[in-house]
């Protein structure tokens, strides 16, 4: 935690070495716009608790129709636990807490009439680490339209499954094993198959926790373009280290910092003109 | 702290740290030899031991799979066999059915080909001596040829009957006869003249002994045999099974993946554990106490064995299932849940078929435990003296185990042999259960 907090004296742009106090008393309220007209998804000052202790504090975050929403910071700083709160996959994490509002087109997440498994179908994630089924590669895609009963008969899933696996640049890979294990591929394509996976349940919004963590340059391109092309018909949350990626994929940047959202605005202006000494020091690449 | 050196030493000289670590290579490695070569010395003993056990347990058994038969003229004339003239004339037309002919005298014709076979044999004792060279059991074969042929009625018929366990032990062995100082037996020197005689002109043949896989226990060793047992045993342990397996794994998954955590759930857990160090003859008085006297379940059944035995495997089975459950990679789950499938979804199509191989391993050391165990059933009455094989749950029986105690504890020299034998039996019992749990883990393995 310490370090993160106080850089070394010696780095340029910080005049006196700022203490955990002075850093979070900074943060008192996110700095940019962090609405949108037509919002898909909608934070209002979230609190998050693992048990006594607080991971993500009053963080208000809008998620707009068709557009890329890239999540930035420091590791530790409650990117993935904002994401998973979307689709409330930290309900199966006993001690996490959640306060505040959250809502899928006005309708609120944390509410009695809305069910996580009806959320986690509209609702699409794919995570940091590749987890493909110890299943084939069909079964893997076709797992979650034969749970929901998307597909009317063998035909459809087949064109479901293909569909797919071609949108996420897998199928000329794959195409000639279907039948093979899904855990056989390498890891950039295990990745990709988590994405066809996700997109094969046809979900509203799909939030990507580090998609390209895993993967190779080239591979990473692929998803890029992927993201850019998915966007057309989603809401897309993408949680990312690579500063280049999140300028390249998204519309708007957030940054967070030890649990708070410092800044949130256009990607554009984010890494052009950050307004926060925080934001600044992170792109500029003095922190984290 | 040559460590702490290595920072200021001059960059082209090799470091201090390096120096340290090439020196202490040597050890490292005369360590790790050492502990290879005490893990083969551990290994290799524990082979040796196992070799001796099988080899003791093999060399004294292989003689019980084996049978001496005699070759006996036996006349089968309706006097000797004293059955009227009529019954046998009609069974053999047909109209009156076979067994009509099961009361008939057949030792008499046994004696009767004895006596022609050694004619100078008089004296009631010695008669009865003679008489003792064949198994009291041969009087059933016989019926059973005569009932199998009614047309054997009134012939001479050259047959092969089992002789009885001494004399038998004598030519399996292969004991030179002639020497009859030579033997250690309980037989008289006039019987073993007679068999020496009969060995002399080939009257003697060794055979497989299929009695052995046929018959229940009895007072006669060589009438003894596993089936019985067997049949106990496969009941016994289906019961046991059918019993443990579901509710073993349903707890397992209930506690695994859905009970929430609190002081209950570790009270249930702690129990679990105590209840898998109980002691096995506990449950035999619990299975006594409530199945028997409450409930009035039948005595000696395998039902009852099953019930109790399935007791005692059922922790067994749990925490090697939660095991099996919590080694699945969290990273399964979220992606299932992550795609909306509901908590029994990600269970039964992801967690449990991964879990499966473990969970068989599981399974199968709780009924390898439950096929050699015999306190318990001692205490429900399996020990019980079981000549007929059960036909079902609720009919008396015996188990394996349970009739190695048995033969073990009586006192003819061929019962030995039955003990290791049914040793043997018991061994290979165990090795179709395990190879069948392979065969089932190495399907659920090539499912992905
Ligand atoms: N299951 C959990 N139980 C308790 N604390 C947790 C749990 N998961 C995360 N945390 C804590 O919450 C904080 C935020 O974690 P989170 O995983 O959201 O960080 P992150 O921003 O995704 O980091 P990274 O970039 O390294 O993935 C951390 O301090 C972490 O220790
Ligand atoms: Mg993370």
């Amino acid at each position: 935690m310490n370090d993160i907090l106080s850089p070394p004296v010696s780095r340029a742009g910080l005049h006196e070495e700022p203490t955990a106090n002075t850093v979070l008393q900074e943060i008192k309220a996110t700095v940019g716009t962090a609405t949108v007209e037509n919002p898909k998804m909608q934070a209002r000052n979230v609190d998050v608790h693992y048990g006594e202790k607080q991971a993500i504090f009053d963080v208000s975050l809008d998620i707009g129709n068709n557009e890329v929403v890239a999540m930035i910071g420091p590791s530790g700083c409650g990117k993935s636990t904002f994401l998973r709160c979307l689709n409330r996959m930290n309900d199966s994490i006993p001690s996490c807490r959640v306060s505040g509002e959250m809502s899928l087109d006005g309708e609120d997440l944390y509410g009695p009439d809305l069910d996580p498994v009806l959320l986690r179908a509209r609702v699409g994630m794919v995570f940091q680490k590749p987890n493909p089924f110890a299943k084939s590669i069909y079964d893997n895609v076709a797992y979650g339209p034969r749970i929901h009963g998307l597909a009317g008969n063998r035909g459809e899933l087949d064109e479901i499954v293909t569909e797919s696996l071609k949108r996420a640049g897998l199928f000329d890979e794959v195409k000639d094993r279907l039948d093979a294990p899904g855990t056989g591929l390498s890891g950039g394509q295990q990745q990709r198959l988590c994405i066809a996976r996700t997109i094969a349940v046809s979900p509203e919004v799909i939030l990507m926790d580090e998609p390209c963590s895993a993967l190779d340059p080239i591979a990473t391109a692929r998803i890029e373009e992927l993201i850019d092309e998915l966007r057309q018909n989603y809401a897309i949350a993408i949680v990312t280290h690579s500063m280049q990626q999140a300028a390249r994929v998204s519309q708007r940047t957030a940054y967070f910092h030890l649990g708070k959202l410092v800044e949130v605005n256009d990607t554009n202006s984010v890494f052009t003109n950050p307004q926060h000494e925080l934001t600044e020091n992170y792109i500029t690449g003095r922190f984290g | 702290m040559s460590v702490e050196s290595s920072h200021t030493a001059a960059p082209a000289q090799p470091s201090p740290a390096t120096a340290h670590v090439k020196a202490g290579l040597a050890r490292r490695y005369a360590a790790e030899k050492r502990f290879r070569l005490y893990g083969i010395i551990a290994i290799g003993a524990s082979l040796a031991f196992l070799a001796m056990l099988l080899i003791s347990i093999v060399s004294k058994g292989l003689p019980a799979f084996s049978q001496t038969f005699i070759q006996l003229d036996v006349p089968l004339d309706i006097d000797t066999l004293d059955i009227d003239a009529e019954t046998a004339e009609a069974v053999q037309e047909g109209s009156l059915p076979a067994s009509e002919l099961r009361r008939a005298n057949y030792n008499g014709a046994i004696r009767e080909a004895l006596r022609e076979r050694f004619p100078d044999v008089s004296g009631r004792s010695d008669r009865r001596a003679l008489y003792k060279l064949v198994s009291t059991g041969a009087q059933y074969d016989l019926a059973r040829i005569v009932m199998d042929d009614p047309s054997l009625l009134g012939q001479r018929q050259t047959l092969w009957l089992p002789t009885d366990d001494e004399i038998g032990a004598l030519v399996k062995r292969g004991a030179d006869l002639t020497q009859a100082d030579t033997l250690s037996t309980r037989l008289d020197d006039k019987s073993i003249a007679w068999a020496a005689d009969l060995d002399a002109n080939n009257e003697f043949d060794v055979r497989f002994n299929t009695t052995f896989f046929k018959n229940g226990d009895s007072r006669e060793p060589e009438l003894a045999g596993i089936r019985a047992a067997l049949v106990g045993s496969a009941y016994t342990l289906l019961i046991t099974f059918l019993l443990s397996f579901p509710v073993a794994v349903a707890s397992a998954i209930y506690l695994e993946e859905f009970a929430p955590q609190n002081r209950w759930t570790d009270l249930v857990e702690v129990n679990i554990n105590n209840l898998a160090a109980v002691p096995s003859i506990v449950f035999g008085l619990l299975g006594l106490a409530v199945f028997i006297n409450f409930f009035h379940l039948p005595r000696s059944a395998p039902v009852v064995g099953g019930i109790v035995l399935s007791l005692m495997t059922l922790p067994t089975i749990i925490i090697s299932s939660r095991a099996a459950l919590k080694s699945v990679p969290p990273s399964i789950r979220e992606a299932a849940r992550g795609l909306g499938a509901s908590e029994l979804q990600v269970v039964f199509h992801h967690v449990l078929p991964l879990a499966m191989p473990g969970i068989l391993t599981g399974t199968i050391i709780g009924l390898a435990q439950a096929l050699g165990e015999t306190a318990p059933l001692l205490m429900i009455g399996m020990v019980a003296f079981i000549v007929d094989i059960p036909q079902g749950i609720t009919d008396s029986a015996t188990v394996l185990p349970v009739q190695v105690y048995l033969w073990a504890d009586s006192p003819e020299r061929a019962f030995t042999e039955k003990t290791s034998a049914a040793i043997m039996v018991l061994l290979a019992f165990l090795i179709v259960m395990n190879a069948v749990a392979v065969m089932l883990r190495k399907r659920f393995e090539r499912r992905w």
